[in-house]
Parts: structure tokens; C-alpha cells; sequence
């Protein structure tokens, strides 16, 4: 067998080498998360947001915007074949599935490093928020990821493939969702970050991220079988 | 001392199993839901044979060749590949086999050089040899100009001639050939033999539209009738390509390029 490490860092580099070079998926979910803020800023009338109103407009449209990239994350693996490819080499394949993961979580990050200042001119009077809001980005992105992984694998073989990825992602990632809203809702207050309920909520975003990694490291050389 | 015997026990095992056929197939079936795609299929071939594996259009080659190469389950029946039976030990089996499908099995974003340094690092070769490996095969296939290109740009010939490098390049025991000659030009035909043509050592199943040029390579031949069952399997006649020692036993291993 060929040393995880090995494998990983050639999955993940591959994978890193052909965004740079095509830029499939990163500028579109950059693109949309910036345009649903144009849109919230307008439609809801407001130039600043608060609390749950605040964390709910940004984790909605961070959502949104990963599903583009969830959705693309295994195309490559689809055109040409190339799953096979990886299916005849001496890895393990759970390799695989956390080196798209890591993949996934790369974009997410390079995402919200370009789109959360965005947010904050947008819709903060305060940007004290975003440095603790930082923790919850990682946590949750880590969720994300994980599940997106997951669900892109079962619906790439799929000619429907771009509607059953939000179909299967949108219900399963409530839970995340809350605990994101929720962590943040306090850290967008109006007189200033308040951390009350902070720790629980990352707690549960942790919790969730932990039951899905076992579940996508249990699952997932199944999900590439015949 | 109490594990001496057990470790002979699993070396006699091992050297019995490389010592037996490298496909042995047992009422070997396989259903894509209601249809049959292989039925009942026996096959033994020995290590260092070519089995031409003719047939029509629907008639089970290629899902033989993916059932083979561990990336489709049989329905029923036994396979053995190389002393190890699928689909249990399939992992086994993983970097023994080189397989050339429909498929080139690249990714057309990165040159071909970048795919096979891929799969060299999958494959766990060294960093050095699969160098050296990767250039000795492009030389031969006479793609060293092209290979920092990126696939996408490449004609169907050149996917091709990077996609037979590719399945060569952990110098497998076993090549399952899908029709190696599709999309090359006569010169291209002629170039790939060196790579995946018949040689000393080499276990091969060739599947081909051309059954008289697939007879000439062969030490046997299998014809899959429209409802997957066995019509003929029978030795070719032809003089055998040779018992030398197995890929990755001699200097073909280090020096690729003398393989011929």
C-alpha cells in the first residue's frame, strides 16, 4: 500500500493545482456570495445588521455559495474516468475522501476570506465580531466540508447530480446551521460581541462535525464501489 | 518461535498462489439488473499468457475486463486474479494491474506528464524512478514533445498513447488491454507494442474488434457470444511468447525502455 501521507498530499495537490489553473469553482461561489449580499442589502433596506438577522443573512448566503463548490468537487474524478484511476492504485481510499475534504474546506476558507469583509461593510457598524467569529468559520466549514464530501460522492454518478446535492445536503445540515446562527448571533449584537451561548453552540458544530467525519470515514469506500 | 510456523504456513500459501494460474474463473456471471452481461464464464490462464478476448458489440468483454480489474463485483461464480480471489482480496490486487479501458482514465486539466507523475505518487513508486519511468515510456510512444501540454488539448491518438504510459507505469503483472488500438494510427499501433505488446512474463487479456490480429498475439482465445456465454476458448496454437521471468522479477523493472 502506498503510504496515506503520499496519497494525500498528491490528491490534494492535484486538486488544489487544476482550481488554480481552471478556476471552476472558487470565483462563481465568490461571485454568488457577493451578489446575495447585494441582494439582502437592498431588499431588506437596512445598512446594518444584528444578532440573529445578522448571522442568519451570512450563513445562509455561505451555504448557498458552498453548494457550487460541493457540487463540482468530484467532477473532475467523473470526466475521463478518472475515479477508476484512483480505485486501481495500492491507497487506501479514505484517502480520498479527506483529501477532498481538505480540498473543500480549502475553498470554503479562501471564500470567506475574500466574502466575510464583504459582509462586514456591508452589514456591521462593529467589526470586533470578526475575529471570534473566526472559530466558528472553522468549526463549521469543517462540518461543511465533511457532509458536502459525503453527499457529492453519492450524487456524482448521477445525471441529476446538481439537484440532488442540495436535496440531500440542505436537510441534513439544519443542525449545523443552527448551531452556526447560533454561535454567531450573540457575536453580532448591537452593543458589541456578546459570548454568551458561544461555547455551547461551537460545542454542538463541533459535536456534529465529529459524528459526520466517522460517518464519512466509515462509509465512503462503499460509496465508490460498483 | 510459537509464530515460525505460521509464517511458513502463510509463505507456502503465498508461493502456491504465484505459482498457480493468473486468472482462474469459475461460472464467473455477472447482471446489470434484469440483464445478463456475463454468463457462467470459465477461464484459466496461465502467468505469461495473452488471451484474445473476441466477441460482438454487448457481449461481456469489457464488464470481464472491469470485473477482472476489481472495479466490478461478479454477481456469482469464483474469480481468482494473480493467487488472490475477488472480490474479497481485491485490495490485494491494487498496483498489480494495469488497465487500459474506453476511458483514458486522465484528468484533462493537468499535462500528461502531471498525470503520470500522479500516478506514480499513488502507486508509491519513488520519486526518481517514476521519473525515469515516465521518460523512458514517453520517449517510446514518441510523446516527450507533448507531454507538458495539458490533456484537454490532446487528440483522442495522444489521450491514448498517455493512457497506455499510464497503465504501464507500475510495471503491473497483469494488463488488461480494452482495445488498445482505438483512436492510435498505424505507427502509434506499432509504437505501443513495445509497452503493452506480448513479452516474456506478461499476462495479458486483449479485447479487440480485429480477431485475426488478436489471434496472432495470443496463447488463447475467448469468444463472448451476445448473451455473455463462452462460444470458444481454446489455445491459439501460436508459439509461446516466452517463460522469463514476471514483470518487477528483472531489468525490464529498471529499464523500461528495454522492454520489447
Amino acid at each position: 500500500m502506498t503510504p496515506s501521507r503520499t496519497a494525500f498530499a498528491a490528491l490534494l495537490g492535484k486538486d488544489l493545482r487544476t482550481e488554480l489553473r481552471t478556476m471552476r469553482s472558487l470565483p462563481a461561489m465568490v461571485l454568488f456570495a457577493v451578489t446575495t449580499f447585494i441582494i439582502f442589502r437592498y431588499s431588506l433596506d437596512r445598512t446594518t445588521l444584528e444578532g440573529s438577522l445578522a448571522g442568519g443573512v451570512l450563513w445562509t448566503t455561505l451555504l448557498f455559495a458552498s453548494i457550487l463548490g460541493i457540487n463540482r468537487i468530484f467532477v473532475s474524478e467523473l470526466e475521463e474516468g478518472g475515479f477508476d484511476a484512483i480505485r486501481l492504485a495500492p491507497i487506501d481510499r479514505t484517502v480520498l475522501f479527506t483529501a477532498k475534504a481538505s480540498a473543500l474546506f480549502i475553498y470554503l476558507a479562501v471564500l470567506q476570506v475574500i466574502v466575510v469583509p464583504v459582509f462586514a461593510i456591508f452589514f456591521l457598524s462593529d467589526f470586533s465580531a470578526l475575529i471570534p467569529l473566526v472559530a466558528v468559520l472553522l468549526t463549521v466549514n469543517l462540518g461543511f466540508s465533511v457532509l458536502g464530501t459525503l453527499i457529492s460522492s453519492m450524487a456524482v454518478n448521477s445525471r441529476a447530480r446538481d439537484l440532488l446535492v442540495p436535496l440531500l445536503l440542505l436537510p441534513l445540515v439544519v443542525p449545523l446551521m443552527i448551531a452556526a446562527t447560533g454561535a454567531s448571533a450573540g457575536l453580532f449584537d448591537a452593543a458589541g460581541p456578546d459570548y454568551d451561548g458561544f461555547g455551547s453552540w461551537l460545542l454542538v458544530a463541533g459535536l456534529y462535525d465529529g459524528v459526520f467525519l466517522l460517518v464519512g470515514y466509515a462509509v465512503f469506500e462503499f460509496l465508490l464501489e460498483d | 518461535m510459537d509464530d515460525q510456523p505460521v509464517a511458513a504456513t502463510d509463505d507456502a500459501a503465498a508461493a502456491g498462489a504465484e505459482a498457480g494460474p493468473a486468472i482462474r474463473l469459475r461460472c464467473l456471471s455477472r447482471e446489470y439488473g434484469e440483464r445478463l452481461a456475463l454468463n457462467r464464464v470459465d477461464l484459466d490462464l496461465a502467468r505469461g499468457e495473452t488471451l484474445a478476448l473476441l466477441g460482438p458489440n454487448g457481449s461481456g468483454k469489457s464488464t470481464m475486463l472491469r470485473v477482472l480489474a476489481t472495479l466490478l463485483r461478479p454477481t456469482s461464480g469464483e474469480v481468482s486474479v494473480l493467487g488472490s480471489e475477488l472480490p474479497n482480496s481485491a485490495w490485494k490486487l491494487r498496483g498489480r494491474i494495469g488497465y487500459l479501458g474506453h476511458e483514458p482514465l486522465l484528468y484533462r486539466d493537468l499535462t500528461g506528464r502531471e498525470n503520470l507523475e500522479l500516478q506514480g505518487r499513488l502507486h508509491g513508486i519513488p520519486k526518481d524512478e517514476a521519473a525515469a519511468r515516465i521518460e523512458a515510456d514517453l520517449e517510446i510512444l514518441e510523446m516527450s514533445r507533448r507531454a507538458d501540454d495539458r490533456v484537454g488539448g490532446f487528440s483522442a491518438g495522444m489521450r491514448q498513447r498517455i493512457s497506455i504510459c499510464r497503465a504501464v507505469l507500475p510495471r503491473p503483472e497483469l494488463l488488461l488491454l480494452d482495445e488498445p488500438d482505438s483512436n492510435l494510427d498505424p505507427e502509434g499501433r506499432e509504437l505501443a507494442r513495445a509497452l503493452i505488446g506480448a513479452a516474456p512474463g506478461r499476462t495479458r487479456v486483449l479485447v479487440s474488434h480485429e480477431p485475426d490480429r488478436a489471434r496472432a498475439e495470443a496463447d488463447r482465445v475467448m469468444v463472448l457470444g451476445r448473451r455473455g456465454e463462452v462460444e470458444l476458448n481454446e489455445p491459439t496454437g501460436n508459439p509461446p511468447a516466452g517463460a522469463g521471468p514476471a514483470p518487477g522479477t528483472g531489468p525490464a523493472l529498471t529499464n523500461p525502455g528495454a522492454v520489447r
